[in-house]
């Protein structure tokens, strides 16, 4: 038996995670699914793409490969821009619909509005770029063979030590800055957090900031890895959301386990059950927790 | 020439009053029960496979060959969806009320999937044709077709209509409104809400179903793609702006929106040129979803309820 499987999933599963990041955390302090946060990790990736296609074009000619990559310098580059242009997309919505909304005490109706609001996104993406797949590069990978069957591209290497990398940044941000303990503890529980004198609102606007930073990379690197489409991050938003349930709602680590069961899970069943079905595995796995531990891995009890 | 634009007429309505349906199965569950249904795509898949599978004559490339009576399909296939919603209300309504609106929107990916993969059941991709449609032996007069189609989709909008609005009058609809309203005080009347909350659910789905068995008998031909979630956020945009909590805004709002759809579609198919009118589609979807958040900001009752009423959970 080929255990190929796990190092796909393994990496597939950190992207999850770290579009479910955002996802768990706005959950928590709002009390609702954002049915928008597929878009994010879209709008990331192809702010990246031509952002790297932008830089390309300035330089006149195309920047080399690094390495045994196919990532080069623009790529990286782009992946940054995308960063910082999806957090502040995501800070525009929450300015523009979901803090109105939030406003009035009805958490469901921010759902229905972020619905509406993933759809809107959806199309304009693809009214700008169409519906046809682009691609980072179109470089061919020689995969390396690790033994047991498993072989990895240098793509995927590099992209499971930039997904490393950010985890650890993220660990360190929320657990030695003030203002991720602040980020924890409203998470955890923002009457509570408001009582004791912390800035709610501005708590909320980081998040914000971070869950889009995130899902822009998660995007970035599920393009660099496959493609970019105008869906794809719809399609990611059921894994996103069993990860965020899954680790527990609020929870960071909680939402990166859950989404690595996710990815081996979808990665076991497209070698072993067949391509046609990962997009059930997610909702499998859900109905599954919802009827034996709807609190998740890290969750309080409800 | 006016015969023509009558049966467009008649088609158009007919359409419209097959998504009214749909709309009045969403009002029962979000509008009267506060039930967030995001899979609706899912139910309406399911109502129309089982109706088509019921009445298609035998093939080989799908399950079928019973060849029943549409009314029959059409009433299997709202049982059927009705149960499907049972089984999903079951698991799903005990939990945090939001965890409903992942849940359903999983199913629906589920359904998709099925419909897609299970080609020996469902036709694959290539879905299911020859679905018997009423009136049938009229197809060549397109005007009497289209107006018996009508008369058959009016008929039944207006029998839910009455039915609808009885129920909600009944003592089992004002169960609901204390439940939707105030959960503590429905149960200290010795109301089971979940009881309540599954019926709302299980009935809504069935009409779900029964709209999706309704629009596979108009076109006679189904496939897994008619079952996006794009057709969900089509009959959400259709009840918010018609006013969720009002059977009339269920229905006035799916004519307006279809009428909406229809125009701007027949809009970038005459002044679009063809090789921009994928995008021109696209733009179509963005501008509905955007008037769905500025309806949700501006004007949460709807353009058509009857009276200002927050959409609420």
């Amino acid at each position: 038996m080929s255990l190929q499987f796990l190092a796909d999933g393994l990496l597939a599963g950190l992207l999850i995670g770290l579009g479910a990041i955002g996802v768990t955390l706005t959950y928590a302090m709002l009390r609702f699914a954002n049915f928008a946060h597929g878009e994010m990790m879209s709008f990331g990736a192809y702010v990246a793409w031509s952002a790297s296609f932008l830089l390309s074009a300035l330089a006149g000619t195309a920047w080399p490969a690094m390495g045994p990559f196919s990532i080069t310098a623009a790529v990286l580059l782009g992946g940054l821009a995308a960063m910082i242009l999806t957090a502040g997309l995501a800070l525009l919505l929450d300015r523009l619909l979901f803090r109105h909304l939030a406003g009035r005490g009805e958490a469901i109706t921010l759902v229905i509005a972020s619905f509406g609001a993933s759809m809107a996104l959806r199309s304009l993406i693809e009214f700008a770029f169409s519906s046809s797949p682009l691609y980072f590069s179109s470089d061919l990978q020689i995969a390396v063979r690790l033994g047991m069957g498993i072989r990895v591209t240098p793509d995927q290497l590099a992209l499971i030590g930039l997904t490393l990398c950010l985890l650890l940044a993220i660990h360190l941000l929320v657990t030695r800055t003030q203002a991720g303990r602040a980020m924890r503890a409203v998470a955890e529980n923002p009457t509570l957090a408001a009582v004791v004198g912390l800035d709610v609102r501005r708590v909320v606007g980081l998040t914000w900031v971070m869950g889009g930073a995130l899902a822009a990379a998660a995007g970035t690197m599920a393009g660099i890895l496959v493609q970019i489409r105008p869906n794809m991050g719809f399609d990611f938003l059921l894994p996103l959301f069993s990860a965020a349930i899954l680790g527990g709602i609020g929870s960071i680590p909680g939402a990166i386990l859950g989404g690595i069961v996710i990815g081996l899970a979808e990665a076991a069943c497209v070698q072993f059950v067949g391509a046609e079905w990962r997009a059930a595995v997610a909702f499998l796995i859900l109905v599954l927790l919802l009827l034996l531990r709807p609190r998740g891995f890290f969750g309080e009890a409800a | 020439m006016s015969e023509a634009i009558l049966s467009y007429g008649s088609f158009f309505l007919t359409t419209a009053l097959a998504y009214a349906i749909l709309c009045l199965g969403l009002n029962l569950q979000w509008g009267k029960t506060g039930l967030f249904n995001v899979g609706v795509a899912g139910f309406v898949g399911v109502g129309a496979y089982v109706s088509a599978i019921l009445t298609t004559p035998w093939s080989s490339a799908h399950l079928g060959g019973f060849g029943l009576f549409w009314p029959l399909g059409w009433l299997a296939g709202a049982a059927a969806t009705a149960l499907m919603s049972l089984l999903v209300g079951a698991l799903t309504l005990r939990l945090r009320q939001d965890y409903l609106a992942i849940t359903t929107f999983g199913f629906a990916v589920a359904i998709q999937l099925v419909l897609l993969n299970l080609q020996p059941l469902t036709g694959g991709p290539f879905g299911i044709g020859f679905i018997p449609r009423p009136f049938e032996s009229l197809a060549d007069r397109p005007l009497l077709f289209g107006l018996g189609n009508l008369a058959i989709v009016a008929t039944l909008v207006l029998v839910l209509y009455l039915a609808l609005q009885n129920l909600s009058r009944s003592p089992w609809g004002r169960v609901l409104r204390a439940i939707r309203e105030d959960e503590t005080a429905a149960l200290a009347l010795g109301k089971n809400a979940a009881r309540y909350r599954l019926q709302a659910f299980a009935l809504g789905g069935g009409l779900m179903g029964l709209g999706g068995a309704i629009q596979a008998h108009f076109t006679g031909f189904i496939a897994p793609n008619n079952y996006l979630p794009n057709l969900t956020f089509q009959v959400w945009t259709m009840l918010i702006i018609g006013g969720s909590g009002s059977n009339r805004g269920a229905i006035l709002g799916a004519l307006f929106v279809w009428a909406l759809w229809a125009a701007t579609g027949g809009a970038i198919t005459a002044f679009v040129p063809a090789e921009l009118q994928a995008r021109a589609s696209a733009l179509q979807i963005a501008a509905i979803g955007l008037g769905l958040c500025l309806v949700l900001l501006l004007r949460p009752g709807g353009l058509f309820g009857l009276r200002r009423h927050a959409a609420r959970g």
